[in-house]
Order: structure tokens, then sequence, then C-alpha cells
């Protein structure tokens, strides 16, 4: 059959239609950051998805010591989620501002950005002092170590994210909103976005289900 | 600070002790391994060719040049793990009747897993990765993959891992636990020395590698086609290379995690696959075969991909089936990750759950036998020339049937309850990973290797290589297959029954004409280079191939393509020849091209520090060199000045000299 088509199309091709072989002006693939980001981003989320599935069977092997609902506190977590929720909200501000053209409307977004995800991060390690110095450390049981590795995955990721916000301030200050800026804004918006997607996982799966007897 | 204090912040657990002196063999490989190194660096040195290796390929980002690099590596690795190989078989055909052999266990259980974990990270891959990393962009008409740096990084973080692996020989010890590491075994308690943290972090450092490579071939295939090349005209390789990358990035970040669970218990006290404190060991053994069976499948899709390149040019014919082969290849993509289970269907999952993942594995054999009819159907009543390609593609499809159908066998799980932990399974895996990964890429290093360095390989030496390779194979596991079905376990270091002992021997006798194979195949590298110019093709095109890759000049130049190629037909370059298409002589355009960047050897290197410092508990440098890790990758991406154009008088002359060349060819 294939030998078929062929055939029709090299005679379709003699009926006079000469094809063009290549391009004679200069040819330019469309950029794939972005479409890249995103596999890496799908690709990061199977992490999550592992921790999440560990944290599904090992969530309720207490090994005799302290459960979830005896250790979260709920007000804190809520003011946490508050916070990356709210920073997620800043963010799109920044790229509003982006898309405006004002470099300065982003820079400030973005610093306010910065300040929350730290916010976050600074109740995260409260939260986390305070269990180890009860003894609920992660190497109490497996419900502690599933949960101290997803959790802090995660706060890893937005430590990351900060690093990553700061330098881009840096390069925003040297070189403006210009085309590689505008990109690597993108991919930080997704990033960003991405781990406030995952937080809400978090959030329900082991704060709020954690708390259910 | 005590003076004991600040030697352990700095050295960790390195001593003297750790360096193997008491062990004849490793202190004779490390002496060999010292006299070759010396003599290399030497005549680098000698021949000043530091500056050309640096600029023109250590730094380079140019997707042939880091896949010829990752070819390298992967046949460097390859000897270091066939050694592994044949001292295992010498080993098991020795230590009877009351003799110990040479190999005490705890050396013994290192070469295996030593095998293991390079045969697959470090030979397999690197070697699929690099033929996909040559190939693909060729055959799709593109001049680079999407990112280039980000390459050049994934490569250096591959051979960072490898080198990791390579320490572990002369700095302590490999783990002692299977390549896998199944916890507890592979625990803090069990196994309290270096090696198993060696296994970490040379495979996480190489799947930071893996994983970006995945990504950016995945983008080159999805956005840098050249125009008119729809899906359904890609050619098949190129096909299975999309799937193969789809599958990294969808299993590699399971494996990435699993790891770090394990690392968790080891360096942090958690509690994930402990036997106390609720750990849950059978979550590490998913977790891994999640990403272990995917990974199977990684390695094999692009060897089909190669076969069906080779296939379809020796017979002289288009592919038959191209539309089934894409949806074989795809359909065997999604089902891989339905089967993970049938690695330990003898762990107490239950007979319904078993019976699940028993049928989906036998039903991947279906997608497989369609493709081999289409390889088949393809040679049927064509035009086949025996090229030393064909003869690796004929002898796979013999061969990996025979390991298919042991592999079906495997897969109903009350044969399997008789076969599990045999060495039948040992012979099957091979069987399959020989038969098909391996002849695959020798088929496709063949098949390729024109287009790489402009002359063809010597067809006697490659001869040889594929008769020893393949009859040294049959040798080597048909008797591990009987011995299976005897029920002797994988893994052993001696034996009592004397009545096994003829089927080692003659596995061992295997083991030497696979040398001799490999032998063959490294002649055949230096012969064919001293013979070039008798062997030198100018046409760029000598197998008189279908697809983009043979439009260029052999080897290509640096941008590929001087004007995009626009495609109308799945057989592009097939149609343009029939069309009797010119090379256009004139007008060439200025290319736009990415510059060459040291960052991606620097922060690999300082990876193999830091991954070093890890898994000595050297803590101030782990440290130091985490945060130089840091500071580089953020001063990279300071640097904004990424690209240059090459100007069209270069373009014109380079194209000029190829009309030269293929004016004096006719």
């Amino acid at each position: 059959m294939s030998e078929i088509t062929h055939d029709t199309l090299a005679g379709s091709a003699e009926d006079g239609q000469r094809l063009q072989f290549h391009e004679t002006t200069e040819h330019h693939p469309e950029t794939g950051t972005l479409l890249g980001f995103w596999i890496y981003l799908m690709s990061d989320c199977l992490i999550f998805a592992s921790l999440f599935a560990t944290y599904g069977v090992l969530g309720r092997a207490y090994a005799h010591g302290p459960t979830g609902q005896e250790l979260f506190d709920l007000p804190l977590v809520a003011m946490n989620t508050t916070l990356l929720l709210l920073s997620s909200i800043t963010y799109g501000f920044a790229m509003l501002r982006m898309q405006m053209g004002k470099l300065g409307g982003v820079m400030v977004w973005l610093a306010i950005t910065g300040l929350l995800g730290a916010g976050f991060l600074g109740l995260e390690l409260y939260e986390f002092h305070h269990l180890i110095t009860e003894d609920a450390g992660p190497g109490r049981s497996a419900f502690l170590s599933s949960f101290f590795a997803l959790v802090g995955t995660h706060g890893l990721h937005v430590l990351f994210g900060i690093v990553w916000l700061v330098t881009l301030l840096f390069q925003l200050k040297k070189h403006g909103l210009i085309a590689e800026n505008r990109r690597r804004l993108f991919c930080l918006s997704m990033f960003w976005h991405f781990l406030d997607v995952v937080w809400i996982g978090v959030f329900t799966f082991v704060y709020l289900m954690g708390v259910l007897p | 600070m005590s003076e004991l204090d600040l030697t352990k912040l700095i050295f960790g657990r390195l001593s003297w002790e750790s360096i193997p002196l008491h062990d004849p063999i490793l202190i004779g490989t490390f002496i060999m391994v010292a006299i070759g190194g010396t003599a290399v660096l030497g005549f680098i040195t000698y021949k000043k060719a530091w500056g050309y290796l640096w600029h023109e390929w250590f730094t380079s980002i140019d997707h042939k040049k880091i896949g010829i690099m990752y070819m390298v590596l992967g046949l460097v690795m390859l000897l270091r793990g066939f050694a592994d190989a044949i001292m295992m078989r010498i080993q098991q055909a020795w230590a009877f009747g009351g003799s110990e052999g040479y190999l005490p266990p705890e050396h013994y259980d290192q070469i295996f897993t030593a095998h293991g974990v390079i045969m697959i990270f470090f030979v397999a891959m690197p070697l699929i990765t690099g033929v996909m990393n040559y190939v693909v962009p060729l055959q799709i008409g593109a001049r680079d993959v999407a990112f280039p740096f980000l390459n050049n990084f994934s490569f250096w973080m591959t051979t960072a891992g490898a080198v990791l692996v390579m320490v572990s020989l002369f700095i302590g010890e490999f783990a002692k636990t299977g390549w896998l590491a199944y916890p507890p075994l592979s625990g803090i308690i069990k196994s309290p020395g270096v090696g198993v943290d060696y296994y970490i972090w040379a495979l996480q450092i190489a799947g930071v590698g893996t994983l970006l490579s995945g990504v950016n071939l995945l983008v080159t295939i999805v956005k840098m086609r050249a125009p008119g090349m729809s899906l359904m005209r890609m050619p098949v390789f190129t096909w299975t290379a999309l799937c193969t990358n789809v599958l990294i990035v969808a299993a590699f970040p399971v494996l990435t995690a699993v790891l770090a669970l394990l690392a968790l218990d080891r360096y942090a006290d958690f509690a994930f696959f402990t036997t106390d404190l609720g750990g849950n060991v059978m979550m590490y053994i998913n977790l891994i075969w999640i990403w272990g069976h995917p990974e199977v499948y990684i390695l094999i899709l692009p060897a089909f991909g190669i076969f069906s390149e080779v296939v379809s040019t020796f017979s002289r014919k288009r592919l038959f089936g191209y539309a089934s082969m894409v949806y074989a290849t795809v359909v065997i993509t999604v089902l891989s990750y339905l089967v993970w289970l049938h690695h330990f269907f003898t762990m107490g999952s239950g007979p319904t759950v078993n019976s699940f993942f028993g049928i989906t594995t036998m039903i991947i054999s279906i997608p497989t036998g369609a493709k081999v009819f289409n390889w088949l159907f393809t040679m049927y009543r064509g035009r086949i020339e025996f090229d030393v390609p064909m003869l690796w593609t004929v002898g796979f499809i013999i061969t990996f049937v025979i390991g298919g159908m042991t592999g079906v066998l495997l897969a109903v799980p009350p044969a399997d309850f008789v076969l599990h932990n045999s060495l039948f399974l040992v012979a099957h895996f091979h069987n399959v990973i020989i038969g098909g990964v391996l002849f695959g890429l020798f088929a496709g290093i063949t098949y390729w290797y024109p287009k790489a360095f402009g002359y063809k390989l010597d067809p006697f030496w490659g001869k040889m290589s594929f008769w020893f390779w393949t009859i040294g194979f049959y040798f080597a596991f048909m008797p591990l297959y009987v011995l299976g079905l005897m029920g002797v376990t994988r893994r052993m270091n001696k034996f009592d029954d004397p009545s096994l002992q003829i089927w080692f021997v003659i596995a061992a006798f295997g083991a030497i004409l696979i040398a001799i194979g490999i032998a063959s195949f490294l002649i055949q590298l230096y012969v064919s280079y001293r013979r070039r110019d008798e062997l030198r093709d100018d046409t760029g095109d000598p197998w008189h191939g279908r697809t983009l890759e043979w439009s260029t000049s052999s080897p290509p130049p640096y941008y590929n393509f001087a004007f995009t190629p626009r495609v109308h037909d799945l057989d592009a370059w097939w149609q343009m020849k029939e069309h009797g298409y010119q090379r256009p002589t004139s007008g060439f355009l200025p290319i736009h091209m990415p510059k060459n960047t040291g960052a991606g050897i620097i922060l690999a290197g300082i990876s193999t520090v830091l991954g070093f410092a890890l898994i000595w508990h050297m803590w101030l440098l782990a440290g130091v060199s985490f945060f130089a890790l840091l500071a580089v990758a953020i001063g990279h991406t300071f640097n904004y000045d990424r690209d240059y154009h090459i100007p069209a008088d270069e373009v014109a002359g380079i194209e000029a000299e190829r009309t030269r060349m293929l004016a004096n060819h006719v």
C-alpha cells in the first residue's frame, strides 16, 4: 500500500507542479522555552506525585507516636496558605505590569511576591522547629517522615523560587524588560503558580484530611 | 574545636583504610588505569591537544559533537561493565567443589551491582542518548536541539555520574545490594559503608542529565521539525526517540524521588523503608519499578527505530506498515506504565493484582510482534543487501524473538513463582537487552558512522564483531536458561553441586567469545581509521538512504543545513532524489547559531565534587561546593550573549567545498 501512495505522489509532481525542497529565506523554528519549561514542571509534578503517594501509604503509620490530629495547628497553616495564595495574586499583578511595559511596577510587585514567599517559608520553618522540639521530628514515625519529605520538598521549591526571583530582580534592573527577561518572568510565573497548586494539594490532603480522626 | 573534629569536618569518613590496598585485583586494576590514564593524558599534552579538546569538544554545544562524546562515554564504560561481566563468569565457572574461586562474596556482590548499574545507566543510556542526539536534529531538518547549552550540561552530568562510579572502584567500595538497591539491605543498618551512597549520588547526578536531555529532545522534536514534516511524516527513528523521551520525562522523576527518600533514610534517620517505625519496604519496590519498567522501553524503543531505518534502507523499500509501526510504538509507550508489578509477583500482591499485571505484560507482546512482522514484510521481496547493519538487524530479529518468548513465559504469574530470582530471569533480560538494545546500537553505529566521520567502517571487522557477539551471546546465555530451569538462583558466588559446573564453563566460554566480539569492534574502529581514504564517502549518502540526514555532507557542517529543507513525503530525501533535486549553490544567508560555553562542564565538575563530599560525609566541602554550584549556575544566567550569526560568505565557502567534493565523486 505504501508503495502506491509513493507512486501517486511522484506522479502528481510530474504533472507539472515542481515541488520546492528547501526554504529560500531564513527559517526560524518556534522558540520552545515555554513548552520545555512546562514539560520540566510536569516532571517536577511527578516528584510531588511520588511524595504524595508515599504520604498516602505511610500517612497513618504513626508507630505509636503523635498523629496529625494532635500535631497540626490549622490556624497557622491557614495563615501560611493565605500568604502563598496572595503571593500568586501579586505575581499576577507583576505580569500585568509587564504587559503594560512598566518596569518599576514589575519590580515592586515581584518584591512583594518574594516577601510573601519568605513569610510563608518563615512560618513553615517555625512549624518544623516546633514539631522537632516536641519530639515529632521526621525520625519519629513513617507518618512524620513522609510529612517532612512532602512539605519540606515544597518548601525547598519555594526557597529556590525566591532565589530565582531575587536573581531576576537584578537582571531586570540591569537589562529591563527585554525579550529574554520577559521569557524568564513567564517561566518563573508558571513555577510560582505551580507551587501554589501543589500547596493546595498539600493543604487538603496533608493538613485538612490529616486532622480527621 | 579539637583536632579530631576538624579532621572529621574536612575528611568525613575518608581515611587511608578506605583505599583497598589489601585487594590485589583492585590494586592491579588501579595500576593499569593509572598507567593507561597517564599515557592518554601524556599523549594529549604531547600533541598539545588540550586547547583543541576544550574549545572544539568539551565546551561545544553542537548536538553532533555532544552525540559523539556520549558514544565515547558509553563505549568506555562498556569496557568497564564487560570486565565486571567476565570476572563474574570466571568466578562462577571456577567456584565449585569446595573451591572459593578468586572473588570473596563482598567483592563479588559489588561486581554484580556495578555491572548492572554501569551497563544500564552508563553504557546503554549514553549510547542511546548519543545516537538520538546525533541523528534526531538531522532527521527533522533542524540546525541544533532546542536548548543547546542544556545538551552540553546534560552530557557532563551523565559523565559526572560515571566518574563517581569509577572512583568507587579505588576509594571505598560500591554497593553490594544489586542494581536496584532494595531496602532494608540498602538501609543504613545493613549497608553502613559508602557503597550505597556512591550508588545514590552517581544516579542522582546522572539523572539530572538524563531528565534534561529528555526535555530537550522532546521539545526539539515537537517544535523544530522542518516545514512540511507533519507527525506522520517523521522518520520512524524520530518517532521512537519522541516516545522514549516522553518516557524519560515521565519516569526519571520517580527514580529521583525514590532515591531521595532512600538518601533521607540513610542520612537523616527518616523511616520510609525501615522495618520499624511504620516504614514500608514495598513502597520502595513499587516506586523503583514504576521507573524501572519504563526504563527498559526507554532503551529498546530507539533500538526498534534504528532497525526500522536500517531494514528499509538495506531492503531498498519503503518501511512496511509505517502507520502501524508508529501506533505500535505509542501503544508500547503507554503500556510500559501498566506492567511494573510483574517484577515482583512473588512479593505478596495476591492473585487478582498479579493477574492484571500478568495480562498487561502479555498484551505488550502484541505491538512488539506487529513490529517484528513489519520488519519481515519490509524485507519480503526487497532487494536486500547484507551490509553489517543489516546483519545486526537479522541477528536481532531472531534473538529478540527468543527473548520475547521467555519474557511472555515469565509474565505468567504461576510460572514466575518457579522462575523468579533464577538464572532463567538473568538469561531473559540479557537476551532482550543484548539481542535488542546492544545489537540495535551496533547496527546504528555502523549505519551512521559514515555520516559522522565521512568514511565507512571496515566491513570485515564489523562481520567478525557481529558473529563473535552473536555466537558468544548464545553460548553465554543459553546455559543460564537451562540452569535457571533447574532452579539455580542468581547472584551466587559459589556452588556445591558439581553437575552444574559444565554449564557455567560453557557460559564463560561464551563470555570469552563476546570479548573477542568487543575487541573486533575496537579493531574495526582502528582499521577503518587507517583505511579511511579507501573507505571515504564523498556523497554524504553512502547507503542510498531515505531520510534527511543523508542529504547533508559527511560529516555535516556545524549548521547542518544551509537552507532549511521542506518536506513533502515520509522518505523526504528519497523523494528529493527521485525528483532530481539540485542542491542550491548560491543565495546563502547568514545563519543564526548558539555559542559554545564552558558552564556545563564546570557545573558538572562541581557536582562531582559535591557528590563525593556527600558520599564521604565531608560536610565542609559539601557546603562549599553546593554554594559554588549555586553561584556558577546563577552567574551563567547573567550571560545574555549566547548566539551569533555565521556570515553568508563562510556558509558559501563551506558549501562550495561540498560542491567540489560531489563533482570529484562523479
